[in-house]
């Protein structure tokens, strides 16, 4: 087996439009797992009774079960409930759902940090809960955890592809596509990994250097 | 103005404070004195409601500072606190520091917060730094937004812990000198821990000598510095006045 340049580059196109679901699948797959993260661990701070303890459970259910089993589950068992999503959609709420189980621990260390004098000062201005939260702890808290968030978002890319069990039309499942078409899958599969390294690597080299900037936790 | 009435202080099984009841007056300056250990910030933290007492009550202005909501709320909204770490809110910059409280708890409008900060900054010497980020202040520089942001609430009752002792040597005049300032010039009770028995001499009415989560003397400056009636109270100034 020889490596072919013409076929190489006439199945780039349709693997970028696949980079793009996978880029749009991380992206929106990102931001529910920094909401809910935040929201799982604030609630798990509160110690409301039941829901905490209920948020707690959850999230170690969650995080100790794989990722393609909760995709698939989400796709193909709730619509027996009645609740019917779009293969993106499902990916992207099995993305934001296991990620949010990492990040909320990550809050958590965030919020750890800051110094117990800035919530005894916080608490002798007599501020309100909210603006303890919002203007004191979070503000401070956050930016120390941005680049572990980052480096989960660097991982949940690598993790797009499982989607091609629900039909996400990713990069891999496009280079899959092409591979079944024309027999030959080694060019598409290959190209699709050095669009992951193109992405991934300088992520990472980013990262690395938020670090340097606030430090690891 | 303040009343302890009883009050006991547990952590666990370590009794901190036990039985103590003592009273301050409306404008009253006490400086507490005491070995380390003996509770001192304790008081400080339990008027500010830091902590909770486990035994007896706490009143300010008549009011007990646990018990019904709403009106212990108002009343607590009356005691300010500067800490010796400073505890300045590293994400905002002295004018956010110096308006955050005013605006939130008070209702105050940005306007009227900011001629507020503008005034006290005045005060404490620093008003060219108010678009500065604390951590570009010296120890001192931040210890005095942290008493203006204090002040910036009005309170009736201001807690000092220790307020100089995270400073250089060289800042902690400056700090000293804004305190007396204060303490001429306004009429709020304070309540103050320190160990420069300098300033604790011409700043206080009253001085109180803590061991073991008690009361051991209580007498004007000149009284109990110069001539002080309990053994431990003159071992313990010996010993910080290395006499
Ligand atoms: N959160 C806590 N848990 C357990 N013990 C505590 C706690 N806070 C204070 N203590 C204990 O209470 C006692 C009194 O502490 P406190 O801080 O009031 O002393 P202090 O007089 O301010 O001393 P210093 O001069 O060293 O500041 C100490 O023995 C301390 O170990
Ligand atoms: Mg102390």
């Amino acid at each position: 087996m020889i490596w072919d340049w013409d076929y190489a580059i006439e199945s780039l196109p349709a693997l970028l439009r696949g980079l793009q679901v996978t880029l749009l699948a991380t992206l929106l797959g990102s931001l529910l797992a920094f909401a809910l993260g935040l929201v799982f661990a604030l609630v798990r701070r509160s110690r409301v009774p039941v829901l905490s303890q209920l948020v707690w459970a959850f999230v170690e259910f969650w995080r100790s079960t794989p990722l393609l089993v909760q995709a698939i589950l989400i796709f193909f068992v709730l619509p027996g409930f009645g609740i019917t999503l779009s293969p993106l959609t499902a990916g992207v709420v099995a993305l934001g759902l296991h990620y949010a189980c990492y990040t909320s621990e990550v809050y958590r260390a965030g919020i750890d940090a800051v110094p117990r004098g800035q919530w005894e000062a916080a608490a002798a201005l007599h501020l309100p809960r909210s603006r303890v939260w919002l203007g004191v702890v979070l503000p401070q808290a956050v930016p120390r955890v941005v680049p572990a968030l980052g480096n989960y978002v660097i991982s949940m890319f690598k993790e797009v592809p499982l989607l091609l069990a629900i039909g996400v039309v990713e990069v891999v499942t496009v280079a899959n596509q092409l591979g079944a078409q024309t027999f030959r899958l080694v060019e598409p599969l290959t190209l699709a990994g050095v669009l992951f390294l193109l992405i991934s690597y300088p992520a990472s080299l980013l990262v690395r250097r938020l670090e340097r900037r606030v430090g690891v936790l | 103005m303040i009343v302890f009435d009883g009050v006991e202080k547990r952590f666990g099984d370590t009794v901190v404070l036990s039985d103590l009841s003592f009273t301050v007056a409306p404008a009253e300056h006490v400086t507490l004195i005491g070995p380390s250990g003996s509770g001192k910030t304790t008081i400080l933290r339990l008027l500010m409601c830091l902590d909770s007492v486990t035994r007896g009550t706490i009143r300010v202005a008549g009011q007990e500072l646990t018990g019904d909501e709403k009106r212990s709320r108002q009343v607590r909204r009356r005691i300010g606190m500067v800490f010796q770490q400073f505890n300045l809110f590293p994400n905002m910059t002295v004018r956010g520091n110096l308006i955050e409280a005013p605006t939130r708890v008070l209702g105050l409008s940005k306007d009227e917060a900011n001629a507020r900060a503008v005034e006290l900054l005045d005060l404490v010497g620093l008003r060219e730094k108010i678009d500065e980020h604390p951590s570009r202040l010296s120890g001192g520089q931040q210890q005095r937004v942290a008493i203006a942001r204090a002040l910036a609430m009005r309170p009736d009752v201001l807690l000092l812990d220790e307020v100089t002792s995270a400073l250089d040597p060289e800042l902690v005049a400056g700090v000293l000198a804004l305190l007396r300032d204060i303490g001429e010039t306004t009429d709020i009770t304070i309540l103050c821990v320190t160990h420069e028995m300098g300033f604790a001499r011409d700043f206080s009415h009253r001085v109180m000598m803590f061991d073991g989560g008690r009361v051991i003397e209580d007498a004007p400056p000149e009284r109990l510095f110069t001539a002080p009636e309990q053994p431990r109270t003159q071992e313990f100034l010996k010993a910080v006045l290395g006499r």
